[in-house]
């Protein structure tokens, strides 16, 4: 297989998990200022920040304000990481890598694309928001499910695979690192646990509200959040899960072309941070050093695979 | 039109009721409804907006992906017919094939007086850095896509002959896949000739045609100029059809004596490249020197016999219209037999009385460019404005070197679906024609294109025309 | 007359050349009146990659630079018998037809200060003397000068400039002798010096086709046509078709070039 499709297939699927997640920030955030408007604002700022597009939005907009977030996410031709964008960058790569993927995996991207196309021509009016945000999760769960259902298990399943959990561990850490100060023991001795709006938007960021009640009988306990996304191996966006997979994905890779490279030992490295350590151990280290590490750890990563696979020269 | 030529219809023919070849079609089409069709016209374009049968048209940027229009009729062609093209079309590809090795080394045809050394000496077509090159095998002309039109029964004339890296098989292909999921019971009606062999017959032609670097299995890829190119469906189309890795320039650089491509595990040798990049911008090194499309040093590889290149580099000068005009003569020559297939009659305006000639009758001639293609640069006389005739008097006038004329031809017409039924509309066709060492093999069916404006004779897809399933009767 | 040719063409840059790519033609051929005893190319800081006959028939070698050098030598070391033939080369071989020998290139373009020139060179006689008189007339024009010489000067340009290196003349006689219906090209090659055994740098004259004489050579700078002192290495078009040696490199590396030649007689 060619580099340039190994490095096609990885940020097609990041691109179509990073719109995913888009969608469920823009979720949470409209959740939020419906039921609680006096926390609106900061709550959407925190989105943006975790977007890693404060800046962008600041400099063409100004002020942050909930619908012009919104459509600065969803469709601006200015942001370059609007959910359009990250769609029609998924389309690109799909384009360029047409060859390695099975003609299931590239009708339902392309489809995604057009539909989008035509839902975001516009922008989208409050009573359409949930329902164009349902469908933008929908369809990047179709092309989930066609590469599942018809792609051959080989180095280019793999590497679409890394894509995507690579994309979730991030956003994952992003959102957690926006908010790890109210997951802090100490925020429980200051007695303002009672108010668990903060929590709510971590948890409906990451879609897990339901995962973690069910998992947690209700009892809602920041403790038990970050462990939660950081190390429960049961939820598929946790950084542990996330992570697991990568590590699977590269060992398939490494089995297949009989070669092991730098990127599995920083994936290792990476992924023993998840096994070894409980919550207490990572709260001593300290959350927000831990997730920092994390960050620039992986992102690390990232760049060696570009390099260990010659995505590019 | 001057004597307002009748039209040669191929279902309908001159009289009432249908041509033979048109029968069973026609029995089905008569308990069809035409709302129905219209609606399975509808699906067909959604499905092949689906799919991303689209292409890019130059300078527009706004519309970067169109579909080009699918009629649904198809253009139906005897077996007996077809048995006349297709080896009318094998001569033809093989003396093409001879002329280039001949242009490229002794030049016996100028030496006999048969072409003018002009012909060549000031042809841009003409690579210097093919002279005594002889490709692997002996090929120069893989695929060749060869223009036909009809004006009756049995005339069929060819137009051009595309000879560097003809396009628009893609659509010979998905329009039957088309047809066939539109139709399927059509199909059990009318016994039809299967396209669907084209890829597997492309890589058994390339692969056939392997350097004698090759080892083992020969390692193929299709060269792109990558997404943003008009024909990128196809290239990504023909790639995956054929199992080859679908590259552009970037991804390849010269590696131990031979042409590689980075993959994950490090870079592999290519042995035949299939290229959809015109020579011009196929390496920095020894073309244009700005090309970012290409691979600096490949032309070297393959002096080298370390690669094939398919179609050959130079190629272009066969398929020059200038050169076009003594077709009949290079047949001849190198065949030893007079073409089965005709030329259109063609004046070149080098030629001071033939331009006076052309001049005097513009209002009558199609005068195209000498190296144009895709239906741009050229004058429908019969169909242009006093203005515009004028206009292009002017720019004949001031470089007659760099244009041909012929005359109008009355093309056959077939009938397209409209939301009132029938109409007939103008044709042509493009079959392909694949070459290796042993054989010439020529799928039966091709490419036919129709121009859609009522009474228009341009059928190319930039200018608004659309494409129909082609059916060889089996016999 | 033998000839002992080592020739070392030393490029530097500045940082590491990510890739790089040269053809090389500076394999002299065996021909009538001159015979290769030995010839060797051997490259440090790279590798060749393919060898072949180029249209003119010259030998060619790509060579890669190995990826990160900051250095790359080329060397050739050989030994040449030529023998004087007046600078007659003979008839046109292989199956480059003649005509491309007239086709102008962007160096060798016709220009008024060319038209000029032409106009005022003597035309009477013979081709062999009208040929002679063309380069004697470019010489006195023309002064041979080291002063400024950029590689890439257009005949047009070398005019304008008034002196030039034995590449602008073969350049401007080249333009010249086609203006006037000869096929003329560019050959380059290597001179013996009759003072010297290190030379400044490798050497350029042109050929002119000749009716009956075939290819005949003039080496505008010394007024003479090339003798047993001279090795024919490629011929092209103009300098950039028979160039020692031309590269492509990725990167935005400068670049600085040193040549150490010797030619002497064994």
């Amino acid at each position: 297989m060619l580099g340039k499709t190994a490095g096609g297939l990885f940020w097609m699927f990041r691109y179509l998990e990073r719109a995913e997640n888009t969608a469920r920030m823009i979720d949470a955030g409209l959740r939020i200022s419906l039921t609680r408007s006096s926390a609106a604002e900061s709550e959407w700022t925190a989105i943006l920040s975790s977007t890693g597009l404060s800046e962008t939005y600041a400099s063409l907009h100004g002020e942050p304000y909930g619908a012009k977030i919104i459509d600065f996410l969803l469709r601006d031709p200015n942001n370059p990481a609007s959910i359009m964008a990250q769609i029609e960058g998924a389309r690109m790569n799909a384009r360029v890598v047409r060859t390695a993927l099975t003609r299931e995996v590239w009708e339902a991207v392309n489809e995604c694309y057009m539909v989008l196309k035509r839902l975001l021509s516009q922008p989208v009016e409050d009573r359409d928001l949930p329902r164009v945000l349902q469908i933008i999760r929908q369809r990047s769960a179709f092309v989930r499910g066609a590469k599942h259902g018809s792609m051959v298990r080989n180095d280019m399943y793999n590497f679409g695979r890394i894509g995507t959990f690579f994309e979730r561990a991030d956003n994952t850490a992003r959102i957690l690192d926006q908010k790890y100060y109210i997951l802090l023991p100490s925020v429980r001795l200051v007695g303002s646990a009672s108010d668990n709006v903060q929590w709510d938007t971590i948890l409906r960021a990451t879609s897990t509200t339901r995962a973690y009640q069910t998992l947690h009988e209700g009892e809602t306990d920041p403790m038990a959040i970050a462990r939660f996304l950081i190390l429960d191996g049961r939820l598929p966006r946790s950084l542990a899960f996330s992570y697991r997979k990568i590590e699977e994905n590269l060992g398939f890779l490494a089995e297949e072309y009989n070669a092991r490279h730098e990127c599995h030992a920083l994936a290792d490295n990476l992924c023993g941070r998840f096994k070894t350590r409980d919550m207490n151990a990572i709260f001593e280290y300290g959350l927000h050093e831990f997730i920092s590490d994390f960050l620039r750890d992986s992102a690390a990563l990232g760049r060696q695979i570009e390099i260990d696979y010659r995505f590019s020269e | 039109m001057p004597n307002t030529p009748k039209y040669f219809d191929e279902m309908n023919g001159t009289g009432s009721g249908p041509r033979l070849p048109y029968e069973a079609y026609c029995k089905w089409f008569a308990g069809e409804n035409n709302a129905r069709l219209l609606e399975k016209s509808e699906e067909a374009e959604a499905l092949f907006r689906l799919i991303g049968v689209t292409f890019n048209v130059y300078g527009d940027p706004d519309a970067t992906e169109r579909l080009i229009p699918f009629d649904l009729v198809p253009r139906i062609i005897a077996a007996r017919e077809w048995a006349l093209l297709s080896k009318g079309i094998e001569q033809r590809v093989r003396a093409l094939n001879a002329f280039l090795h001949d242009i490229y080394h002794r030049q016996e045809i100028v030496r006999a007086g048969r072409m003018p050394a002009e012909m060549i000496a000031r042809n841009e077509a003409f690579l210097p850095q093919m002279i005594g090159v002889s490709p692997p095998g002996d090929v120069y002309t893989h695929i060749v896509g060869t223009d036909l039109v009809r004006t009756g029964d049995d005339e069929f004339f060819v137009l051009e002959d595309n000879a560097r890296t003809p396009s628009g098989v893609s659509y010979m292909l998905e329009n039957r896949e088309t047809m066939l999921h539109m139709f399927p019971e059509l199909f059990s009606k009318v016994k039809v000739r299967s396209v669907g062999q084209y890829p597997r017959s492309l890589r058994r032609s390339l692969s056939a045609c392997a350097p004698d670097a090759c080892e083992g299995r020969p390692r193929l890829a299709v060269l792109t100029p990558g997404i943003h190119n008009s024909a990128y469906y196809e290239h990504a189309f023909l790639a995956d059809q054929m199992s080859a890795e679908l590259v552009e320039g970037h991804d390849l650089r010269v590696v131990d004596g031979r042409v590689a491509m980075r993959t994950t595990q490090g870079y592999k040798a290519i042995d035949v490249l299939y290229r959809r990049v015109d020579d011009e911008y196929l390496d920095p090194m020894n073309f244009n020197p700005d090309s970012m499309l290409g691979v600096p040093g490949i032309m070297d590889v393959y002096r080298a016999g370390g690669i094939t290149i398919a179609n050959a580099p130079g190629t272009g000068i066969a398929d020059d219209k200038a050169i076009y005009s003594y077709m009949p003569d290079i047949v001849e020559f190198y065949t030893g037999e007079k073409a089965i297939l005709k030329n259109v009659p063609t004046h070149r305006c080098s030629d001071p009385q033939a331009l006076k000639y052309v001049l005097d009758n513009l209002s009558e001639l199609v005068v195209k460019e000498v190296h144009g293609s895709g239906g741009y640069g050229m004058l429908v006389g019969p169909a242009a404005s006093k203005k515009e005739i004028e206009a292009f008097r002017a720019k004949l006038t001031a470089k007659p070197d760099n244009y041909i004329a012929q005359p109008t031809l009355a093309l056959s017409t077939v009938p397209i679906l409209t939301e009132a039924g029938l109409a007939p509309r103008h044709v042509d066709l493009r079959p392909f024609a694949l070459m290796s060492p042993e054989r010439v093999d020529i799928t039966p069916g091709g490419l036919t294109r129709v121009a859609l404006t009522e009474g228009s004779l341009i059928v190319n897809s930039s200018q608004g025309g659309g494409t129909k399933d082609t059916w060889v009767l089996e016999d | 007359m033998r000839l002992r040719v080592e020739h070392k063409t030393h490029y530097t840059y500045n940082e590491p050349v990510p890739y790089a790519l040269q053809q090389v033609r500076l394999r002299p051929k065996s021909r009538p009146g001159q015979t290769i005893v030995d010839w060797d190319i051997e490259v440090r800081g790279g590798q060749v990659e393919v060898a072949f006959e180029d249209e003119h028939a010259n030998s060619v070698d790509l060579v890669s630079f190995t990826p990160g050098e900051t250095e790359i030598e080329i060397i050739c070391r050989g030994t040449v018998d030529v023998d004087d033939h007046n600078g007659v080369v003979g008839p046109q071989g292989g199956y480059v037809p003649l005509w491309l020998f007239q086709r102008s290139t962007d160096l060798t373009k016709i220009g008024p200060q060319l038209e000029a020139l032409i106009a005022s060179a003597e035309q009477e006689g013979t081709p062999l003397d009208v040929l002679h008189g063309l380069s004697a007339h470019i010489l006195a024009a023309v002064p041979y000068s080291t002063d400024q010489s950029a590689a890439d000067l257009t005949a047009e340009d070398v005019l304008s400039a008034g002196h030039g290196v034995c590449q602008d003349h073969a350049h401007v006689f080249i333009t010249c002798a086609r203006a006037l219906g000869f096929p003329a090209r560019y050959v380059s090659g290597y001179l013996m010096m009759d003072d010297r055994i290190d030379q400044d740098a490798t050497h350029a004259w042109a050929e002119a086709h000749v009716p009956e004489l075939g290819w005949v050579g003039f080496d505008i700078s010394n007024g003479i046509s090339p003798d047993a002192r001279y090795i024919r290495v490629a011929t092209g078009l103009d300098y950039r078709g028979a160039a020692p040696i031309s590269g492509l490199r990725f990167g935005k590396a400068g670049e600085a070039m040193s040549v150490a030649l010797q030619v002497q007689q064994q």
